[in-house]
């Protein structure tokens, strides 16, 4: 009874590492496999919302692994593969999507908003020292001030 | 420093809320096509009645057609199917494109429901769907008589996406076709 929740663990792990499905994928040459898993991590599934083909299980997704597995082996560039599957499927499966006058603003707002942050945090320290400049010298005048009138103060003795 | 410029963030403010606001009527899950425009992809496959017989792109250019992707496990395509017959029974030529599907099964399913189509493209394999990206069925293309693609529709085709989306264009290209 003890033993039963150990061997249960030990034989679901056993059984997943039998079918996990990476495995099953054959290559003729062993460095598509990086290139294969490399894709398939950055190629978004069409059907799910936000699983790459390496995570989603949906049929799309198997369907286009294996597609991407057969272009690997008719020796095509990851460039053209990812044009392959953009032509069909839009830059929508893209993780990473190429600059172009659609995704513009998606690469670009980033940069924009972080130099108006700049900008505004340069325009600020700038004031401040203004500020603190002017406040020394209140603190010098008063502090003269001081001295004169405990001076005055000396001199009524 | 200018009086004004203390509304900027309000108005920065105001400008997010608007773009906002527009997206959320749209539908995350709704792909952009990518192959509007674009000529029907080159094929070759069976038939759905006879495995004999060869289709490709030319059994479908010369006409205005709508093609539309079914299967039996496709539960919207039942609710779609009654769409078909009628559009098919008002002279609209439907091509079926049989995707991942079991040829009896979707046999016997046109024999119950009726079979609106002209012919159906059997594709067992999903192929001739990861080259018109198809990502789930059903999926509605309205082709013109050269053969691209004029509208696609990701979902059912009912009455009113008929009349919303296809009604006009598809009347235009039937015009255009004369």
């Amino acid at each position: 009874m003890r033993l039963g929740l150990p061997i249960g663990l030990a034989a679901a792990l056993f059984t997943s590492m039998l079918f996990g499905s990476e495995n099953l994928v054959k290559f003729s040459d062993e460095s598509l496999r990086i290139r294969y898993q490399t894709l398939i991590t950055e190629l978004r599934c069409p059907k799910c919302q936000n699983q790459n083909l390496a995570d989603s299980n949906a049929p799309i997704s198997q369907d286009l692994r294996e597609e991407i597995q057969r272009m690997l082996e008719q020796q095509m560039s990851n460039r053209e593969i990812k044009q392959h599957l953009t032509s069909r499927y839009s830059d929508f499966i893209l993780y990473r999507p190429d600059v172009n006058k659609t995704t513009y603003l998606l690469w670009g707002s980033p940069l924009a908003i972080l130099m108006i942050g700049l900008l505004i945090a340069v325009r600020l320290n700038r004031r401040n020292k203004i500020h603190a400049g002017s406040l020394d010298k209140t603190a010098v005048d008063q502090e003269s001030r001081i001295a004169e009138l405990l001076k005055s103060g000396e001199d009524d003795k | 420093m200018n009086r004004l410029a203390l509304f900027l963030p309000l108005a920065l403010f105001a400008v997010l809320t608007i773009v906002l606001l527009l997206g959320l009527d749209k539908d995350p899950a709704e792909l952009p096509s990518a192959l509007v425009g674009e000529p029907f992809p080159a094929f070759t496959l069976p038939s759905l009645y006879d495995v004999n017989r060869s289709l490709d792109e030319r059994n479908i250019a010369g006409e205005v057609v709508l093609v539309n992707v079914w299967a039996t496990w496709c539960f919207a395509c039942r609710i779609e199917h009654v769409m078909l017959n009628q559009l098919a029974e008002q002279g609209v030529k439907v091509i079926g494109l049989n995707y991942k599907d079991n040829r009896e099964a979707a046999i016997d399913w046109l024999k119950e429901r009726g079979d609106p189509y002209v012919f159906s493209i059997f594709d067992e394999q999903g192929r001739l769907g990861i080259d018109l990206g198809v990502y789930g069925a059903p999926e509605t293309y309205l082709l013109d008589a050269m053969g691209t693609i004029r509208h696609r529709r990701v979902g059912v085709v009912d009455d009113r996406v008929w009349d919303s989306e296809f009604r006009d264009l598809y009347a235009q290209l039937m015009d255009d076709k004369r």
